[in-house]
């Protein structure tokens, strides 16, 4: 905010007095949005101060890059592509390690520094509740993560329209990868908010949230590829999907969205395809519980 | 109606006793919270929030229960923690505004609220730099102003003076006695410091251990104290002397004659005995207690008991 230039000396400065506020007060539903509001804007550095944006901002526009490179080849009359030369559910796959990235830079800056700067009192005395907070701040990390998602989503869907490929068919596939980016958004926001709120420490969280998604994900993909490329065996393959959100969620897209697997192998029949489904509705439910749990701690503190 | 009461409130953690069985009302006006450390006033601060709850026992704000109207109750009252709370990479104007917001006023509410309070409280054109770089003083002010943003009925600031040197002590507390005076709110200030919540109060509730120890006005407080303070322009010596004939207790103490009083003829006596020997009155008075003396006192009586 700019500094609002100060009376000249033609005024003079007269003490009103203490005015009492009469207005309208918003109740704690209104309030819950406000701090969504605030949160969502505080990740990509809006109404922070110029340095808050570089690294969100930057993000975005690298997350944008590979959905514009693909959007201009399909553009191109001399390759000659009837389809877009990736489909849009794996769009996440192949950037998660720039999701992983911003999810790591943004997710201790949405709740870190309220417990750094023991900020959680003043919201606790005021009218909102613990679920309100906990509400607010999964909803605005969830949103703004769909976003850095969907605006790719959006370019390349554009850039089939433009190569006039079939409408319709495009139409649902963007439908339906745009329906998997927020699974996906979910999921990372749930995982990185509940390693996020562990510490005061905003280094401790930016380095916990890439351990955990860039070793859990190394570690799936390379026992995948063991199981299921050098001992043959593609259901245990799938199986092991399970174990890191990336593959998780590309297991739900699967089997929900009818997408092809990004991993080595998809959930393994309709059983694995069921424990997928649950396994991710496992995984944001029990952050929420998680959330929850750790600010019942804070809040009586 | 008083806008705090409690009802035999008892708040135990493992291992202590936070709140013993405390029974007290609190009216509007200036209300002093005094205790040593650990003597359970955040505990009943936080309490009052519904932040915390209660083992036993009830309490209500403004005559709403706290553990079923925590948010309404919430909505009217202003808070001031005792520990450091303020985000360092952000300028006073945004915190308060953002702090106006989350107490449900709309933006442009919040907006001009903000400027109005912080110059209130003393903040001019720093409020628009990060408030990482400011002295103690004033960001106890800005915790300050995030409290009466809204414009609360009633505002709990807990040990508002901590940290600071005399001179923003005295700022401090002036500016409290003003958040009732003119601003027209009520205030539960705690302190362990007794002399500067004589200065501003107009009640003093004294908790020890989590027990009601003593709860009465100010003035009750520094009243009644069972011996008079003569004054005389000259020849002290020879004035006990003459009351001492005269049957009083009497000793000089420095430049004035302290006498224990016995009831309303000494006043007479008195008069009578400094006119016979031909020297000024200048003052005859009741001597007034501090806090501090009756807080001894009765320290000692517990202790005893």
């Amino acid at each position: 905010m700019s500094a609002q230039p100060e009376p000249g000396p033609t005024g003079v400065i007269h003490d009103i007095g203490y005015r009492n506020y009469d207005g309208p007060r918003y109740g704690r539903q209104q309030i819950a949005r406000a701090l969504f509001w605030h949160s969502l804007r505080g990740v990509y550095g809006l109404g922070r101060s110029g340095r808050s944006k570089v690294l969100p901002m930057l993000l975005l526009g690298v997350m944008c890059v590979p959905a514009f490179i693909i959007a201009v080849i399909a553009n191109v009359g001399a390759i000659g592509l009837d389809d877009l030369p990736a489909p849009y559910t794996r769009y996440a796959v192949m950037t998660q390690g720039v999701l992983t990235i911003f999810l790591a830079a943004q997710a201790p800056q949405s709740v870190s520094r309220d417990l750094r700067f023991k900020t959680i009192p003043l919201y606790f005395s005021r009218p909102l509740e613990r679920v309100d907070y906990v509400g607010a701040k999964f909803a605005a990390l969830t949103v703004a993560l769909f976003a850095l998602l969907a605006i790719p989503l959006l370019i390349m869907y554009i850039g089939a329209l433009l190569a006039e490929f079939p409408v319709g068919e495009h139409t649902a596939d963007v439908a339906l990868a745009l329906v998997g980016a927020l699974v996906f958004a979910a999921v990372f926001a749930g995982i990185g908010l509940v390693i996020a709120s562990m510490t005061a420490r905003r280094g401790f969280g930016v380095a916990g949230i890439i351990t955990v998604f860039a070793l859990s994900f190394a570690a799936v993909s390379s026992l995948q590829g063991i199981v299921g490329e050098i001992e043959g065996d593609m259901t245990a393959a799938g199986w092991i999907g399970l174990f890191s959100p990336v593959t998780l969620v590309d297991g739900f897209q699967v089997w929900v969205l009818g997408a092809s697997s990004s991993a080595v192998a998809g959930p393994p029949g309709a059983a694995g395809g069921v424990a997928f489904v649950l396994a991710t509705f496992g995984v944001i439910a029990g952050c929420w519980a998680l959330l929850m749990l750790r600010y019942r701690k804070v809040f009586a503190s | 109606m008083p806008v705090i009461r409690t009802d035999e409130l008892t708040k135990r953690f493992p291992g202590v006793t936070a709140l013993d069985r405390l029974t007290v009302d609190i009216d509007a006006g200036v209300v002093g919270l005094v205790g040593a450390n650990g003597a359970g006033k955040s505990t009943l601060i936080k309490i009052l929030l519904g932040i915390a709850p209660a083992t036993s026992g009830r309490a209500s704000v403004l005559g709403s229960d706290v553990v079923t109207n925590g948010p309404d109750i919430r909505a009217q009252v202003g808070y001031m923690p005792e520990h450091d709370c303020l985000p360092g990479d952000v300028s006073a104007t945004e915190f308060v505004v953002h702090m106006a917001r989350m107490s449900g006023l709309p933006a442009d509410a919040a907006r001009e609220r903000t400027a109005d309070t912080l110059r209130h409280v003393g903040l001019y054109e720093e409020r628009y730099r990060p408030i990482g770089g400011y002295s103690t003083g004033m960001k106890q002010r800005v915790k300050l102003a995030q409290a009466l943003v809204h414009d609360p009925t009633i505002v709990m600031l807990d040990e508002p003076t901590n940290g600071l040197d005399p001179v923003g002590r005295d700022e401090m507390l002036a500016l409290i006695r003003r958040v009732h005076t003119d601003f027209g709110i009520s205030v539960l200030v705690t302190s362990h410091l007794l002399g500067e919540l004589e200065r501003i109060s107009d009640h003093v509730v004294v908790i020890d251990g989590g027990q009601l120890l003593r709860s009465s006005s100010t003035t009750d407080f520094t009243r009644n104290s069972q011996a008079l303070v003569v004054e005389v322009t000259d020849r002290s010596d020879d004035v006990v002397a003459a009351l001492a004939e005269a049957g009083l207790t009497a000793d000089r103490d420095g430049r004035h004659i302290l006498v224990t009083l016995t009831g309303d003829a000494d006043y007479d006596v008195i008069r009578s005995a400094v006119a016979r020997l031909g020297v000024g009155l200048i003052r005859l008075e009741q001597r007034r207690h501090h806090i501090v003396e009756v807080f001894g006192e009765e320290r000692t009586d517990v202790g005893a008991a």
